[in-house]
């Protein structure tokens, strides 16, 4: 149906409204915010991170510096006699071990020819020339050296320290190697507490010392998959996917002068953790909210539109009312204008007839025996005429019932109007007119129009009542609590007890047929009623009668369409 | 107590004749106009004229809006509305107006001119009260 497609439409905008409305901002803020916690967030953790790593390149140059140091200060303090000596020299290797555990792991005096002079350690056997080796070679041009064995076998010393002191004109070195899984150990502990690894590289991508696992640089170069370029001498960082799919990070420090490039590194999801679980708790918060949004604006919506359908449907209902009480008024506008279309013709009838019977007068027609029946003719004419002017009058106080509205009216003015339409007509009959209408009453809230027809068709009865012989009418208004009391009184012909149980129902009249339709006081009864008041009689034969409303000041609520409607139809 | 001159206004042209012969039969000064503005003009040219008989429903100026100009330029003349559109309403209005009385058609002639005659009493005696 095209009203459920238009329901269901209205539906779906307004949800869309409803959730979008508020999820834009929402999910803006939630994201500029985010944005911004993860950008200082890795500021802060890559500041972090550079400052391990800073630390520890310094850690482990002091490390071998001071294992220098260390050999420097014995071959100074030793001259080459005494560690040419190999029990000696066997002594010192002792003690160092003593004092440092076995960071070192063997000495070793060497020549100016690079030929071992004494040793101590573990590859005695061995008698090595050192002549054209790069240490060696370094050590007697610089006065020093720290260097690495180009072979990483594990069984050789890792780390070379040498020094070169003079003897009467004759270079000799002093050597000790640094224990490789003592260096290991120190570049580890560098790092311990962090959950990532570190290893040592040379400027040419020669793995030195660490774990290396995970590092699948693939066709790429170590150096290129780590971003080392010539020259770098500042700490940096990277991040790449290895060979397994995970993406790291990797931290790149510089050592020994830039010798060496000690990297850390670690799984980005483990280095950004803390941040990973807040965007995670972020999110879920905005997911929440978002269902809960989405959920509540479909309650909403379908609440909405339940009361769009109940008003569209009352909606309806009241234009169909109106629709009805539309066209009762267009058929009162209609009744009123037939009313006066008619009267107008049946007047000049009634006129007509009138000229005839007055021309009856003159002599010539006295003697017509028919002049009885002419009369009674003319007589019937003008009966039939009142009577049409009657129904009219009927159906001009239709017509205006449908102008109901309420208003708040001043009761004395209205009563003084219609007193004073009648007041002809009563002087007409000998009937005086007796007021006692009290000064101070409140204004009352009534339809104006159908009170005055109330009024005005009680003073008609009563002026019909006193007709023949004349009399006195009583109208009196007074405040009773919260009413207005307003009675009409005549001393007329009254109205026998067999009618009073009848006197508001429709059709029912005492008139001679022609004089009244009937419809009078039950149209009273229906206004009353209608105004939340009530209206009674009281009458004795002879005597008179009272009718007496009854009159709330306050409307009474049920002036609306639907009531007025009823009333209408109920009296058509 | 009969009045000089009536004047009669009514846009129905055979009720007016009809209506002026039988009272001109019981000896009124009777004249006639077919419109508001033809009553006014009436008025004008013509000072004897004591008492108007006025439709409500008329075609141009309404009975009503003749009886406002009537009121406001000759206030000592009488009106009787006499009108075959009886509504309460316009009955009101035409009292409040000034109007001496309200009759609805057909109107009994006796009815009629005994109106016609309180109200003449009514106008001779304000007359006597403000002469000119």
């Amino acid at each position: 149906m095209a009203a459920d497609k238009h329901y269901k439409s209205l539906m779906k905008s307004m949800f869309l409204i409803g959730v979008v409305v508020p999820l834009i901002p929402m999910v803006l803020v939630s994201g500029i915010i985010l944005y911004q916690s993860r950008v200082s967030y890795k500021k802060e953790i890559r500041a972090h991170l550079e400052e391990v790593i800073q630390k520890s390149t310094e850690h482990i140059d002091r490390f071998l510096e001071d294992k220098l140091a260390d050999i420097s200060m014995m071959a100074d303090t030793f001259n080459f006699q005494q560690l040419t000596d190999e029990f000696f020299l066997v002594e010192m290797l002792n003690r160092l071990q003593k004092h440092y555990g076995h960071v070192f792991s063997d000495l070793e005096v060497i020549d100016d020819e690079g030929v071992r002079v004494a040793y101590a350690g573990p590859h005695k056997s061995e008698n090595p020339r050192h002549l054209k080796t790069d240490w060696y070679r370094e050590a007697m041009s610089t006065g020093y050296v720290i260097s690495h064995m180009p072979s990483g076998l594990a069984d050789i010393p890792f780390i070379i320290i040498a020094v070169r002191k003079n003897k009467m004109e004759k270079d000799w070195v002093l050597r000790t190697g640094i224990d490789r899984d003592v260096f290991s150990r120190v570049v580890k502990e560098t790092v311990t507490g962090r959950g990532g690894s570190a290893f040592i590289i040379d400027r040419d991508g020669q793995y030195q010392v660490g774990s290396i696992h995970h590092i699948d640089h693939g066709e790429r170069s170590l150096m290129d998959f780590l971003g080392i370029t010539e020259g770098a001498r500042d700490i940096f960082m990277v991040q790449r996917t290895d060979g397994s799919g995970h993406k790291n990070i990797y931290v790149t420090g510089f050592l020994k002068g830039g010798d060496w490039a000690l990297v850390y590194y670690q799984r980005a999801s483990e280095a950004f953790s803390g941040l990973i679980k807040t965007e995670m708790i972020a999110l879920t918060v905005i997911l929440i909210v978002g269902l809960l949004i989405v959920a509540n604006t479909l309650s909403l919506s379908k609440k909405m539109l339940r009361r769009i359908q109940q008003a569209d449907k009352e909606k309806q209902k009241r234009s169909e009312q109106m629709f009805q009480t539309g066209k009762l008024a267009s058929i009162g506008e209609l009744a009123a204008g037939i009313a006066h279309e008619i009267n107008n013709p049946v007047a000049i009838m009634v006129e007509e007839a009138g000229w005839i019977d007055d021309l009856l007068e003159e002599e010539e027609f006295q003697e017509s025996k028919n002049l009885g029946e002419f009369r009674r003719a003319l007589r019937q004419i003008r009966t039939q005429g009142e009577r049409c002017k009657e129904i009219t009058h009927k159906l001009l106080s239709f017509a205006r019932k449908t102008d109901s509205r309420i208003e708040t009216i001043r009761l004395n003015e209205l009563i003084e109007d219609m007193v004073t339409i009648s007041a002809k007509r009563a002087r007409f009959s000998g009937i005086i007119i007796n007021m006692e209408i009290k000064k101070d009453l409140p204004p009352i809230e009534v339809s104006p129009t159908e009170l005055q027809q109330v009024l005005l068709n009680l003073i008609n009865n009563a002026l019909d009542a006193m007709e023949k012989k004349g009399g006195i009418l009583s109208i009196s208004a007074r405040l009773e609590e919260d009413h207005v009391v307003i009675e009409v009184s005549d001393d007329g012909v009254g109205i026998p007890e067999d009618n009073i149980s009848q006197i508001f129902d429709p059709f029912f009249t005492t008139k001679p047929v022609g004089k009244g339709t009937g419809l009078g006081l039950s149209i009273c009864y229906g206004i009353i009623k209608k105004l939340g008041g009530e209206i009674s009689v009281r009458s004795v034969i002879d005597k008179g009668s009272t009718f007496c409303i009854r009159l709330p000041l306050k409307g009474s609520g049920k002036n609306n369409v639907e009531e007025a409607s009823r009333i209408l139809n109920s009296q058509q | 107590m009969y009045p000089v001159k009536i004047l009669l206004v009514d846009d129905e042209i055979p009720f007016v004749k009809t209506l002026t012969k039988r009272l001109s039969r019981r000896e009124l000064n009777i004249i006639t106009a077919f419109s508001g503005q033809e009553a006014l003009a009436q008025l004008k040219k013509d000072p004897d004229i004591e008492i108007i008989v006025l439709d409500i429903k008329m075609p141009g100026m309404n009975g009503l809006r003749t009886l406002e100009e009537i009121k406001r330029d000759y206030p000592l003349v009488e009106v009787i509305i006499l009108t075959g559109h009886s509504t309460v309403d316009s009955a009101i209005r035409g009292m409040r107006l000034g109007a001496f009385d309200y009759l609805v058609k057909p109107c009994d002639i006796d009815q009629l001119i005994s109106r016609m005659q309180e109200a003449t009493e009514k106008k001779r005696r304000l007359d006597e009260k403000w002469p000119d």
